[in-house]
């Protein structure tokens, strides 16, 4: 007597079973084997735990992140940068007022005066550079024929007051000796690839 | 006389014996949040503030604690400021009827899992006032959002609740434990494996958690229902949120994953030194809650968002029909006494 009734609704069970799997193939106009599949992959939650497994490896490999203060990301040589004026080693300055890289900035950030100096030759009074307008594109060191004015490889730097922005000529060529050291390693390392 | 002052006075240090601990958990569960997301994104996460970010909590705490609550000029002032309260409140209050282990439960209340369904959805007036007071589209709509998800994904919730009810029957929390003792195939995780995951999947819809996250969808609607609050009103929103994750957490592994029972129990094959292993305890009880917060973040830093007419199809064409078959087939079950988990 029990037993019947177990077949019964087991019986039903199946039958609306199956009605359901046509039902659903035929709603979303699968055949019933790629129902089957659908289902199956549905349901196991197949796609999702494989998205899981992905974020869960990354937890394991190294990170990416660098930690700036402390951590820089390597620089090139051939870093354009913060622009500085250099000296010869006897420490006469390099400039000698031809204005071709005046001429040659694209972002007419640079502005210079000259005169004869005592000695007679032609000297700046006033080498100016706009770092507010410098794009950084370096016309003005391939320009140069004395290799006076060039970029280094700095790249933080800032300004605290209105006016800083103007890289006067005395500061230009602090920066210079500061970083001459620092040029010349940086040509050598390039000198194979110019 | 002053029998009922000092039982009053045991009752409060009870419930701050399980408040301060909970608000403990939710600040450096969003640490965990932010490390966590952060190792699965290749990155590091904070670690600035004290040894490896491990005092990042409390820096946001003070932060939060000190800045300026925003009135906006067109809110509703006395529901702007009722609605975080109406959030955090219940989320706190459901606490009450968690048992941590056998007999260590603040209310051990008959029907404990009716008391958290109601606290659970009373938690969204919060929600919808924020959005309707803030007077802000933004708001507005995410209070929208965040109330049709909430009240759709509760009939699944619910139903995946009658299956556990139907298979303990009681309605006390401690009691659906008990019945859940006898090794790891007693678990209910077991027989009503579809309610499992269906009760998993509506809490993640219903904590507003990725990837059902449209309420506060910052791509669409900025931040959602809570876009108008700062300061400490926003903080009472973060606690709630948070607090609302960790009680889905242990109600899961409450109601499927045998609570404080061990997964070692009635295991012959281990060696007599780990015998102990064999004993319930509070501590699986955590473990397998802080499985479930782990799995919170690793979803969240997993899947993208759902669309919206996405998750009311999900919930409605989905998890509804999918619980209603389980329950049949459960009360089959349990009318052929299938062993062993139905006797």
């Amino acid at each position: 007597m029990m037993h019947d009734n177990h077949t019964w609704i087991l019986a039903t069970l199946l039958t609306l079973g199956l009605w359901l799997w046509w039902a659903y193939a035929r709603a979303n106009q699968l055949s019933l084997l790629q129902t089957a599949w659908h289902l199956l992959r549905s349901f196991t939650l197949f796609d999702l735990l494989k998205g899981l497994t992905v974020t869960g490896k990354h937890m394991f490999i190294r990170k990416a992140t660098i930690q700036y203060p402390e951590e820089e990301t390597p620089i090139s040589p051939r870093f354009r940068g913060m622009l500085a004026l250099r000296r010869y080693p006897n420490g006469e300055e390099r400039c000698i007022g031809c204005k071709l890289c005046e001429a040659v900035c694209p972002a007419l950030a640079i502005t210079i005066d000259t005169e004869e100096r005592e000695d007679g030759s032609r000297r700046t009074t006033k080498y100016e550079i706009d770092a507010f307008k410098c794009i950084n594109c370096g016309f003005c060191e391939e320009s140069c024929p004395v290799d006076s004015i060039v970029v280094v490889p700095e790249m933080h730097y800032h300004m605290e007051e209105r006016g800083e922005n103007i890289f006067t000529k005395e500061k230009l060529l602090a920066i210079g000796d500061l970083y001459e050291d620092r040029l010349a390693s940086d040509r050598r390392e390039d000198e194979a690839y110019r | 006389m002053f029998e009922g002052f000092f039982a009053l006075i045991w009752i409060v240090i009870k419930i701050l014996a399980i408040a301060l601990p909970l608000i403990g958990v939710v600040a450096y569960l969003t640490l965990a949040e932010r490390k966590i997301i952060g190792y699965q994104q290749s990155r590091i996460g904070p670690n600035r503030a004290g040894v490896r970010g491990l005092l990042q909590p409390i820096a946001d705490a003070i932060k939060l604690v000190f800045k300026e609550m925003i009135f906006p000029t067109a809110s509703n002032r006395y529901l702007f400021i009722i609605a975080p309260l109406l959030a955090f409140v219940p989320a706190l209050v459901t606490w009450s009827v968690i048992p941590f282990s056998e007999g260590l439960v603040l209310a051990d209340v008959n029907a404990g899992v009716l008391l958290v369904l109601a606290f659970s959805s009373l938690g969204i007036y919060g929600l919808l006032l924020s959005g309707w007071s803030s007077n802000s589209k933004y708001a507005f709509l995410g209070a929208l959002r965040a109330c049709g998800q909430a009240v759709s994904y509760e009939i699944p919730m619910g139903f995946a609740l009658v299956g556990v009810l139907m298979a303990a029957d009681s309605m006390n929390m401690s009691e659906i434990v008990r019945h859940q003792a006898g090794g790891i195939w007693h678990w209910y995780a077991v027989p009503l494996l579809p309610l499992f995951l269906v009760y998993w999947i509506s809490g993640l819809a219903e904590t507003n958690r990725a990837p059902f996250d449209v309420a506060e969808g910052e791509s669409e609607i900025v931040a959602g229902f809570h876009v108008e609050y700062s300061g400490m009103g926003f903080a009472l929103f973060f606690l709630a949120e948070y607090a609302n994750m960790a009680l889905i957490a242990i109600l899961t592994s409450l109601f499927f994953l045998g609570g404080w029972n061990s997964p070692f129990e009635g295991a012959g094959w281990l060696p007599s030194t780990l015998a102990w292993l064999q004993a319930p305890c509070m501590l699986w009880l955590f473990i397998k809650t802080g499985f479930f917060l782990f799995l919170y973040l690793w979803i969240r830093a997993t899947y993208p968002r759902y669309r919206y007419d996405q998750i009311m199809r999900l919930g409605w064409k989905v998890l509804i029909p999918v619980t209603l078959v389980w329950l049949v087939v459960e009360g089959l079950a349990i009318q052929w006494h299938v062993q062993p988990w139905f006797v």
